[in-house]
Protein backbone atom coordinates (compact mmCIF):
# COMPACT_ATOMS: atom_id res chain seq x y z
CA UNK A 1 0.00 0.00 0.00
CA UNK A 2 1.20 3.43 -1.12
CA UNK A 3 2.50 5.34 1.87
CA UNK A 4 -0.13 8.16 2.26
CA UNK A 5 2.08 11.42 0.64
CA UNK A 6 -0.88 13.99 0.28
CA UNK A 7 -3.44 14.22 -1.85
CA UNK A 8 -3.77 12.46 -5.34
CA UNK A 9 -6.27 13.51 -8.11
CA UNK A 10 -6.51 12.44 -11.75
CA UNK A 11 -8.28 14.72 -13.78
CA UNK A 12 -9.87 11.54 -16.13
CA UNK A 13 -12.00 10.53 -19.42
CA UNK A 14 -12.92 7.00 -18.96
CA UNK A 15 -12.22 5.83 -22.32
CA UNK A 16 -8.64 7.93 -22.36
CA UNK A 17 -5.72 5.39 -23.07
CA UNK A 18 -3.80 8.31 -21.76
CA UNK A 19 -5.52 8.79 -18.68
CA UNK A 20 -5.39 4.75 -17.96
CA UNK A 21 -1.85 5.03 -17.80
CA UNK A 22 -1.81 7.18 -15.18
CA UNK A 23 -4.53 5.30 -13.27
CA UNK A 24 -2.66 2.11 -14.15
CA UNK A 25 0.74 3.16 -12.41
CA UNK A 26 -1.06 4.74 -9.17
CA UNK A 27 -3.21 1.00 -8.99
CA UNK A 28 0.67 -0.63 -9.38
CA UNK A 29 1.56 1.72 -6.34
CA UNK A 30 -1.01 1.02 -3.89
CA UNK A 31 -1.90 4.93 -4.37
CA UNK A 32 -5.30 5.91 -3.10
CA UNK A 33 -6.80 8.81 -5.66
CA UNK A 34 -9.72 10.53 -6.53
CA UNK A 35 -11.05 10.49 -9.83
CA UNK A 36 -12.84 13.47 -11.52
CA UNK A 37 -14.33 12.53 -14.71
CA UNK A 38 -14.03 15.31 -17.69
CA UNK A 39 -16.88 16.15 -19.73
CA UNK A 40 -14.18 16.52 -22.41
CA UNK A 41 -16.97 18.87 -24.21
CA UNK A 42 -17.24 21.01 -21.36
CA UNK A 43 -14.10 20.57 -20.18
CA UNK A 44 -14.03 22.04 -16.20
CA UNK A 45 -12.47 25.08 -14.81
CA UNK A 46 -10.46 22.87 -12.69
CA UNK A 47 -8.75 21.53 -16.02
CA UNK A 48 -8.62 24.26 -18.01
CA UNK A 49 -6.71 25.84 -15.34
CA UNK A 50 -4.50 22.92 -13.96
CA UNK A 51 -3.34 21.94 -17.68
CA UNK A 52 -3.49 25.38 -20.06
CA UNK A 53 -1.12 24.79 -22.59
CA UNK A 54 -2.60 21.65 -23.79
CA UNK A 55 -6.52 21.88 -21.95
CA UNK A 56 -6.38 17.77 -21.79
CA UNK A 57 -6.89 15.05 -19.61
CA UNK A 58 -4.93 13.23 -18.18
CA UNK A 59 -4.42 15.79 -15.47
CA UNK A 60 -2.26 14.30 -12.15
CA UNK A 61 -2.66 16.72 -9.44
CA UNK A 62 -0.41 16.00 -6.27
CA UNK A 63 -0.71 18.07 -3.21
CA UNK A 64 -2.54 20.68 -5.17
CA UNK A 65 0.05 20.66 -7.87
CA UNK A 66 -0.66 20.01 -11.48
CA UNK A 67 1.30 17.28 -13.43
CA UNK A 68 0.25 17.19 -17.30
CA UNK A 69 1.06 14.61 -20.02
CA UNK A 70 0.45 10.90 -19.12
CA UNK A 71 4.16 9.40 -19.58
CA UNK A 72 5.43 12.91 -17.12
CA UNK A 73 2.78 11.45 -14.91
CA UNK A 74 3.89 7.77 -14.74
CA UNK A 75 7.47 8.72 -14.34
CA UNK A 76 6.78 11.25 -11.65
CA UNK A 77 4.71 8.60 -9.73
CA UNK A 78 7.36 6.15 -10.36
CA UNK A 79 9.88 8.59 -9.12
CA UNK A 80 7.80 10.01 -5.88
CA UNK A 81 6.28 6.45 -4.47
CA UNK A 82 9.13 4.56 -3.95
CA UNK A 83 8.46 2.16 -1.81
CA UNK A 84 7.32 -0.58 -4.22
CA UNK A 85 9.07 -1.72 -7.15
CA UNK A 86 9.94 0.83 -10.07
CA UNK A 87 8.34 0.54 -12.99
CA UNK A 88 11.79 0.59 -14.56
CA UNK A 89 14.67 -1.79 -14.37
CA UNK A 90 18.23 -0.33 -12.83
CA UNK A 91 20.61 -0.72 -15.04
CA UNK A 92 21.09 2.46 -17.11
CA UNK A 93 21.46 0.63 -20.02
CA UNK A 94 17.91 -1.11 -20.13
CA UNK A 95 16.08 1.91 -18.38
CA UNK A 96 16.95 3.85 -22.17
CA UNK A 97 15.91 1.06 -23.95
CA UNK A 98 12.34 1.45 -21.72
CA UNK A 99 12.47 4.97 -22.30
CA UNK A 100 12.93 4.59 -25.95
CA UNK A 101 10.30 1.92 -26.42
CA UNK A 102 7.53 3.64 -24.82
CA UNK A 103 8.08 6.51 -26.74
CA UNK A 104 8.28 4.28 -30.04
CA UNK A 105 4.94 2.74 -28.49
CA UNK A 106 3.82 6.85 -27.49
CA UNK A 107 4.32 7.76 -31.06
CA UNK A 108 2.94 4.93 -33.63
CA UNK A 109 0.28 3.49 -31.23
CA UNK A 110 -1.76 6.45 -30.85
CA UNK A 111 -5.69 7.98 -30.18
CA UNK A 112 -4.81 9.92 -33.89
CA UNK A 113 -3.94 6.75 -35.32
CA UNK A 114 -6.63 4.61 -34.42
CA UNK A 115 -8.68 7.62 -35.82
CA UNK A 116 -7.19 6.82 -39.28
CA UNK A 117 -9.36 3.58 -39.24
CA UNK A 118 -12.49 4.42 -37.05
CA UNK A 119 -12.72 8.17 -38.39
CA UNK A 120 -12.81 6.37 -42.32
CA UNK A 121 -15.68 4.44 -44.24
CA UNK A 122 -14.17 1.26 -45.75
CA UNK A 123 -11.04 2.88 -48.72
CA UNK A 124 -7.98 4.08 -49.27
CA UNK A 125 -7.32 5.59 -45.68
CA UNK A 126 -8.74 3.46 -43.87
CA UNK A 127 -6.05 0.90 -45.38
CA UNK A 128 -3.03 3.48 -44.98
CA UNK A 129 -4.18 3.62 -40.80
CA UNK A 130 -4.64 0.01 -40.63
CA UNK A 131 -1.43 -0.30 -42.55
CA UNK A 132 0.60 1.95 -40.21
CA UNK A 133 -1.08 0.47 -36.86
CA UNK A 134 -0.48 -2.99 -38.03
CA UNK A 135 3.44 -2.74 -39.02
CA UNK A 136 4.29 -1.05 -35.95
CA UNK A 137 2.74 -3.35 -33.89
CA UNK A 138 4.36 -6.37 -34.98
CA UNK A 139 7.79 -3.95 -34.34
CA UNK A 140 6.46 -4.16 -30.74
CA UNK A 141 5.54 -7.76 -31.03
CA UNK A 142 8.97 -8.39 -32.34
CA UNK A 143 10.43 -6.21 -29.38
CA UNK A 144 8.38 -8.25 -26.96
CA UNK A 145 9.27 -11.69 -28.43
CA UNK A 146 8.40 -14.65 -26.49
CA UNK A 147 8.96 -12.74 -22.81
CA UNK A 148 5.89 -12.25 -20.09
CA UNK A 149 6.38 -8.55 -20.39
CA UNK A 150 8.30 -5.78 -22.52
CA UNK A 151 10.70 -5.64 -19.28
CA UNK A 152 11.30 -9.22 -19.14
CA UNK A 153 9.45 -10.82 -16.15
CA UNK A 154 8.20 -7.37 -14.44
CA UNK A 155 5.61 -5.41 -15.72
CA UNK A 156 7.19 -2.48 -16.59
CA UNK A 157 7.23 1.32 -18.41
CA UNK A 158 6.59 0.04 -21.90
CA UNK A 159 3.56 -2.26 -20.50
CA UNK A 160 1.94 0.36 -18.37
CA UNK A 161 2.78 2.99 -22.08
CA UNK A 162 0.82 0.48 -24.45
CA UNK A 163 -1.87 -1.92 -22.58
CA UNK A 164 -4.64 1.28 -22.27
CA UNK A 165 -4.76 0.51 -26.16
CA UNK A 166 -5.48 -3.12 -25.88
CA UNK A 167 -9.42 -2.17 -24.55
CA UNK A 168 -9.21 -0.29 -27.56
CA UNK A 169 -8.60 -3.29 -30.32
CA UNK A 170 -11.92 -4.61 -30.48
CA UNK A 171 -12.90 -0.89 -31.87
CA UNK A 172 -10.71 -0.73 -34.52
CA UNK A 173 -11.23 -4.26 -35.34
CA UNK A 174 -14.74 -3.77 -36.06
CA UNK A 175 -14.88 -0.45 -37.72
CA UNK A 176 -11.05 -1.52 -40.29
CA UNK A 177 -12.10 -5.03 -40.48
CA UNK A 178 -9.04 -7.12 -39.36
CA UNK A 179 -8.02 -9.44 -36.31
CA UNK A 180 -5.02 -8.22 -34.09
CA UNK A 181 -5.01 -11.43 -32.81
CA UNK A 182 -4.23 -12.71 -36.43
CA UNK A 183 -1.47 -10.20 -36.69
CA UNK A 184 -0.22 -9.87 -33.81
CA UNK A 185 -0.81 -12.93 -31.15
CA UNK A 186 1.73 -12.33 -29.23
CA UNK A 187 0.39 -9.01 -28.36
CA UNK A 188 -2.82 -10.06 -27.88
CA UNK A 189 -1.13 -12.63 -25.49
CA UNK A 190 0.27 -10.15 -23.55
CA UNK A 191 -2.56 -7.94 -23.66
CA UNK A 192 -4.72 -10.82 -21.75
CA UNK A 193 -1.67 -11.56 -19.74
CA UNK A 194 -1.81 -8.19 -18.59
CA UNK A 195 -5.61 -7.62 -18.03
CA UNK A 196 -4.79 -10.55 -15.36
CA UNK A 197 -2.91 -7.59 -12.63
CA UNK A 198 -5.74 -5.95 -10.83
CA UNK A 199 -4.16 -2.61 -11.71
CA UNK A 200 -4.95 -3.18 -15.66
CA UNK A 201 -8.36 -4.72 -14.50
CA UNK A 202 -9.71 -1.93 -12.73
CA UNK A 203 -8.37 0.33 -15.41
CA UNK A 204 -9.20 -0.57 -18.59
CA UNK A 205 -12.97 -0.46 -19.77
CA UNK A 206 -14.52 -3.28 -21.35
CA UNK A 207 -14.37 -3.31 -24.99
CA UNK A 208 -17.66 -3.06 -26.38
CA UNK A 209 -18.29 0.00 -23.56
CA UNK A 210 -15.41 1.64 -25.90
CA UNK A 211 -16.81 0.64 -29.30
CA UNK A 212 -19.93 1.91 -28.06
CA UNK A 213 -18.28 5.12 -27.61
CA UNK A 214 -16.26 4.65 -30.71
CA UNK A 215 -19.51 4.50 -33.05
CA UNK A 216 -20.92 7.71 -31.02
CA UNK A 217 -17.28 9.83 -31.74
CA UNK A 218 -18.02 8.54 -35.99
CA UNK A 219 -21.60 10.03 -35.25
CA UNK A 220 -20.43 13.39 -34.13
CA UNK A 221 -17.63 13.43 -36.67
CA UNK A 222 -20.02 12.35 -39.51
CA UNK A 223 -18.12 9.34 -40.61
CA UNK A 224 -20.71 7.29 -42.64
CA UNK B 1 38.56 8.96 -12.31
CA UNK B 2 40.47 8.55 -15.76
CA UNK B 3 38.99 4.97 -16.61
CA UNK B 4 38.71 4.64 -19.94
CA UNK B 5 35.63 4.20 -21.12
CA UNK B 6 34.11 4.06 -25.41
CA UNK B 7 31.92 6.51 -25.72
CA UNK B 8 30.67 7.22 -29.57
CA UNK B 9 28.36 9.80 -30.80
CA UNK B 10 26.97 10.04 -34.14
CA UNK B 11 25.48 13.18 -34.99
CA UNK B 12 24.93 16.36 -37.19
CA UNK B 13 26.18 19.34 -37.03
CA UNK B 14 23.24 21.60 -37.75
CA UNK B 15 20.83 19.12 -35.73
CA UNK B 16 19.80 20.62 -32.51
CA UNK B 17 19.41 17.03 -31.18
CA UNK B 18 22.58 16.04 -31.39
CA UNK B 19 24.37 19.65 -30.61
CA UNK B 20 22.20 19.08 -27.21
CA UNK B 21 23.64 15.84 -26.47
CA UNK B 22 27.78 17.46 -27.29
CA UNK B 23 26.53 20.18 -24.87
CA UNK B 24 26.13 17.28 -21.88
CA UNK B 25 28.79 15.42 -22.98
CA UNK B 26 30.87 18.65 -22.24
CA UNK B 27 29.12 19.97 -19.10
CA UNK B 28 29.84 16.49 -17.52
CA UNK B 29 33.92 16.59 -18.87
CA UNK B 30 33.03 13.21 -20.66
CA UNK B 31 35.81 12.55 -23.75
CA UNK B 32 33.80 10.74 -26.89
CA UNK B 33 34.56 10.15 -30.50
CA UNK B 34 32.67 12.27 -32.91
CA UNK B 35 31.20 10.77 -36.00
CA UNK B 36 29.69 13.40 -38.69
CA UNK B 37 26.47 11.44 -40.48
CA UNK B 38 25.10 13.06 -43.59
CA UNK B 39 21.14 13.36 -44.09
CA UNK B 40 21.70 11.83 -47.62
CA UNK B 41 24.36 9.60 -47.01
CA UNK B 42 23.98 7.50 -44.13
CA UNK B 43 26.22 5.36 -42.47
CA UNK B 44 26.29 1.81 -42.27
CA UNK B 45 27.22 2.10 -38.28
CA UNK B 46 23.99 4.60 -38.37
CA UNK B 47 21.46 2.29 -40.10
CA UNK B 48 22.71 -0.73 -38.20
CA UNK B 49 22.67 1.23 -34.84
CA UNK B 50 18.93 2.64 -35.30
CA UNK B 51 17.26 0.92 -37.95
CA UNK B 52 13.78 1.71 -36.87
CA UNK B 53 14.56 5.54 -36.95
CA UNK B 54 17.56 5.92 -39.02
CA UNK B 55 18.01 9.22 -37.09
CA UNK B 56 21.02 10.95 -35.08
CA UNK B 57 21.89 10.97 -31.99
CA UNK B 58 23.04 7.92 -31.29
CA UNK B 59 25.01 7.49 -28.20
CA UNK B 60 27.42 4.36 -28.31
CA UNK B 61 28.86 3.81 -24.70
CA UNK B 62 30.56 0.55 -24.47
CA UNK B 63 29.15 -1.27 -26.87
CA UNK B 64 25.38 -0.46 -26.72
CA UNK B 65 23.85 2.56 -28.81
CA UNK B 66 21.25 4.47 -26.84
CA UNK B 67 19.00 6.31 -28.90
CA UNK B 68 16.38 9.50 -29.04
CA UNK B 69 17.85 12.73 -27.40
CA UNK B 70 15.92 12.86 -24.33
CA UNK B 71 16.22 9.12 -23.60
CA UNK B 72 20.85 9.79 -24.65
CA UNK B 73 20.40 12.49 -21.91
CA UNK B 74 18.69 11.05 -19.19
CA UNK B 75 21.01 8.31 -19.68
CA UNK B 76 23.57 10.72 -19.32
CA UNK B 77 22.93 11.82 -16.14
CA UNK B 78 22.10 8.29 -14.98
CA UNK B 79 25.44 7.04 -15.84
CA UNK B 80 27.46 9.98 -15.03
CA UNK B 81 26.35 11.02 -11.87
CA UNK B 82 28.58 14.55 -11.50
CA UNK B 83 27.21 17.75 -12.43
CA UNK B 84 23.69 16.58 -12.30
CA UNK B 85 21.24 18.05 -15.24
CA UNK B 86 17.80 17.13 -14.25
CA UNK B 87 16.49 18.27 -10.96
CA UNK B 88 16.63 16.25 -7.65
CA UNK B 89 12.99 16.71 -6.85
CA UNK B 90 10.00 15.01 -8.75
CA UNK B 91 8.00 17.67 -9.41
CA UNK B 92 10.64 19.75 -10.81
CA UNK B 93 11.62 16.89 -12.96
CA UNK B 94 8.05 16.54 -14.06
CA UNK B 95 8.20 20.09 -15.58
CA UNK B 96 11.63 19.79 -17.00
CA UNK B 97 9.55 16.60 -19.29
CA UNK B 98 6.91 18.48 -20.17
CA UNK B 99 8.40 21.76 -21.55
CA UNK B 100 11.36 19.25 -23.35
CA UNK B 101 8.35 17.61 -25.28
CA UNK B 102 6.61 21.33 -25.65
CA UNK B 103 9.68 22.46 -27.19
CA UNK B 104 10.46 19.12 -29.10
CA UNK B 105 7.22 18.78 -30.56
CA UNK B 106 4.59 21.90 -30.56
CA UNK B 107 7.38 24.55 -30.69
CA UNK B 108 9.88 22.63 -33.16
CA UNK B 109 6.40 22.16 -35.10
CA UNK B 110 4.26 25.79 -35.25
CA UNK B 111 7.64 27.35 -35.48
CA UNK B 112 9.74 25.56 -38.09
CA UNK B 113 7.66 22.11 -39.56
CA UNK B 114 4.27 23.81 -39.94
CA UNK B 115 5.78 27.32 -41.25
CA UNK B 116 8.12 25.38 -44.55
CA UNK B 117 4.72 24.15 -45.42
CA UNK B 118 2.77 28.01 -45.07
CA UNK B 119 3.22 30.92 -47.14
CA UNK B 120 3.75 34.49 -45.86
CA UNK B 121 0.60 35.39 -43.86
CA UNK B 122 0.56 31.45 -42.92
CA UNK B 123 4.15 31.54 -41.21
CA UNK B 124 2.92 34.69 -39.67
CA UNK B 125 0.05 33.47 -38.16
CA UNK B 126 2.49 30.32 -37.16
CA UNK B 127 4.85 32.91 -35.65
CA UNK B 128 2.11 34.01 -32.88
CA UNK B 129 1.46 30.63 -31.96
CA UNK B 130 5.11 30.06 -31.57
CA UNK B 131 5.59 33.05 -29.35
CA UNK B 132 2.20 31.64 -27.50
CA UNK B 133 4.52 28.13 -26.45
CA UNK B 134 7.49 30.14 -25.87
CA UNK B 135 5.71 32.36 -23.56
CA UNK B 136 5.30 29.19 -20.97
CA UNK B 137 9.06 29.01 -20.95
CA UNK B 138 9.24 32.85 -20.62
CA UNK B 139 7.36 32.50 -17.41
CA UNK B 140 9.61 29.76 -16.11
CA UNK B 141 12.76 31.98 -16.13
CA UNK B 142 11.25 34.71 -13.94
CA UNK B 143 14.14 34.94 -11.19
CA UNK B 144 16.37 32.38 -12.34
CA UNK B 145 19.34 32.32 -14.33
CA UNK B 146 18.65 29.11 -16.61
CA UNK B 147 15.54 27.16 -16.85
CA UNK B 148 17.30 24.31 -14.49
CA UNK B 149 18.09 27.02 -11.94
CA UNK B 150 21.38 27.91 -10.95
CA UNK B 151 23.14 26.06 -13.60
CA UNK B 152 22.51 24.76 -17.11
CA UNK B 153 20.05 21.74 -17.33
CA UNK B 154 17.90 18.83 -19.37
CA UNK B 155 15.46 21.63 -20.16
CA UNK B 156 18.25 24.39 -21.13
CA UNK B 157 19.75 22.21 -23.63
CA UNK B 158 16.39 21.22 -25.06
CA UNK B 159 15.15 24.48 -25.29
CA UNK B 160 18.89 26.22 -25.66
CA UNK B 161 20.12 23.64 -29.03
CA UNK B 162 16.23 24.02 -30.23
CA UNK B 163 14.96 27.60 -29.70
CA UNK B 164 18.09 30.22 -29.96
CA UNK B 165 20.49 28.74 -31.42
CA UNK B 166 18.34 26.36 -34.10
CA UNK B 167 14.67 27.97 -34.73
CA UNK B 168 15.90 31.36 -34.56
CA UNK B 169 18.36 30.60 -37.60
CA UNK B 170 15.52 29.31 -39.44
CA UNK B 171 13.54 32.35 -38.85
CA UNK B 172 16.09 34.80 -40.11
CA UNK B 173 16.23 33.03 -43.16
CA UNK B 174 12.38 33.35 -43.54
CA UNK B 175 12.14 36.95 -42.76
CA UNK B 176 10.29 36.36 -39.13
CA UNK B 177 10.85 38.08 -35.90
CA UNK B 178 9.27 35.76 -33.52
CA UNK B 179 10.84 36.65 -30.42
CA UNK B 180 9.67 40.48 -30.74
CA UNK B 181 11.62 42.86 -29.16
CA UNK B 182 8.99 43.89 -26.08
CA UNK B 183 7.84 40.71 -25.20
CA UNK B 184 10.67 38.37 -24.39
CA UNK B 185 12.78 39.80 -21.71
CA UNK B 186 13.46 36.61 -19.65
CA UNK B 187 14.12 34.60 -23.20
CA UNK B 188 17.00 37.38 -23.83
CA UNK B 189 18.24 37.16 -20.14
CA UNK B 190 18.44 33.33 -20.44
CA UNK B 191 20.22 33.59 -23.82
CA UNK B 192 22.90 36.03 -23.21
CA UNK B 193 23.77 33.49 -19.73
CA UNK B 194 23.72 30.37 -21.76
CA UNK B 195 26.22 32.48 -24.15
CA UNK B 196 28.56 32.76 -20.87
CA UNK B 197 28.29 28.77 -20.74
CA UNK B 198 31.65 27.73 -22.55
CA UNK B 199 30.13 23.90 -22.55
CA UNK B 200 27.10 25.09 -24.53
CA UNK B 201 28.84 27.80 -26.65
CA UNK B 202 31.39 25.06 -28.03
CA UNK B 203 28.70 23.40 -29.23
CA UNK B 204 26.70 26.04 -31.32
CA UNK B 205 26.40 25.49 -34.72
CA UNK B 206 28.27 28.33 -37.02
CA UNK B 207 25.65 31.26 -37.37
CA UNK B 208 26.06 32.22 -41.30
CA UNK B 209 26.48 28.89 -42.38
CA UNK B 210 23.46 27.23 -40.24
CA UNK B 211 20.93 30.14 -41.40
CA UNK B 212 22.49 28.77 -45.05
CA UNK B 213 21.46 24.93 -43.91
CA UNK B 214 18.07 26.13 -42.34
CA UNK B 215 16.98 27.72 -45.61
CA UNK B 216 18.03 24.53 -47.87
CA UNK B 217 15.94 22.84 -44.79
CA UNK B 218 12.88 24.88 -45.77
CA UNK B 219 12.94 23.54 -49.57
CA UNK B 220 13.27 19.82 -48.31
CA UNK B 221 10.78 19.79 -45.42
CA UNK B 222 8.34 21.66 -48.31
CA UNK B 223 8.76 19.42 -50.54
CA UNK B 224 8.53 16.12 -48.77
Amino acid sequence: MGKYNGKVVVLDFWASPYAMRTKIALREKGVEFEVQEEDLWNKSELLLKSNPVHKKVPVLIHKDKPISESLVQVQYIDETWTDTASFFPSDPQARATARFWSDFADKTISFEGGKKIWGNTKGEEQEKGKKEFLESMKILETELGDKSYFGGETFGYVDITLVPFYSWFYALEKCGDFSVETECPKIVAWGKRCVERDSVAATLPESEKVYQQVLKLRQIFGVE
Amino acid sequence: MAEKEEVKLLGIWASPFSRRIEMALKLKGIAYDYVEESLDNKSPLLLALNPIHKKVPVLVHNGKAILESHVVLEYIDETWKHNPILPQDPYDRSKARFFAKLVDEQIFNAGFVSMTKAEQQGREDLAEQTRELITYLEKELVGKDFLGGKSVGFLDLVAGSMIPFCLERGWEGMGLQVITDDKFPEYKRWVKNLEKVESVTDCIPPKEKHIEHMNFMVGRFRSS
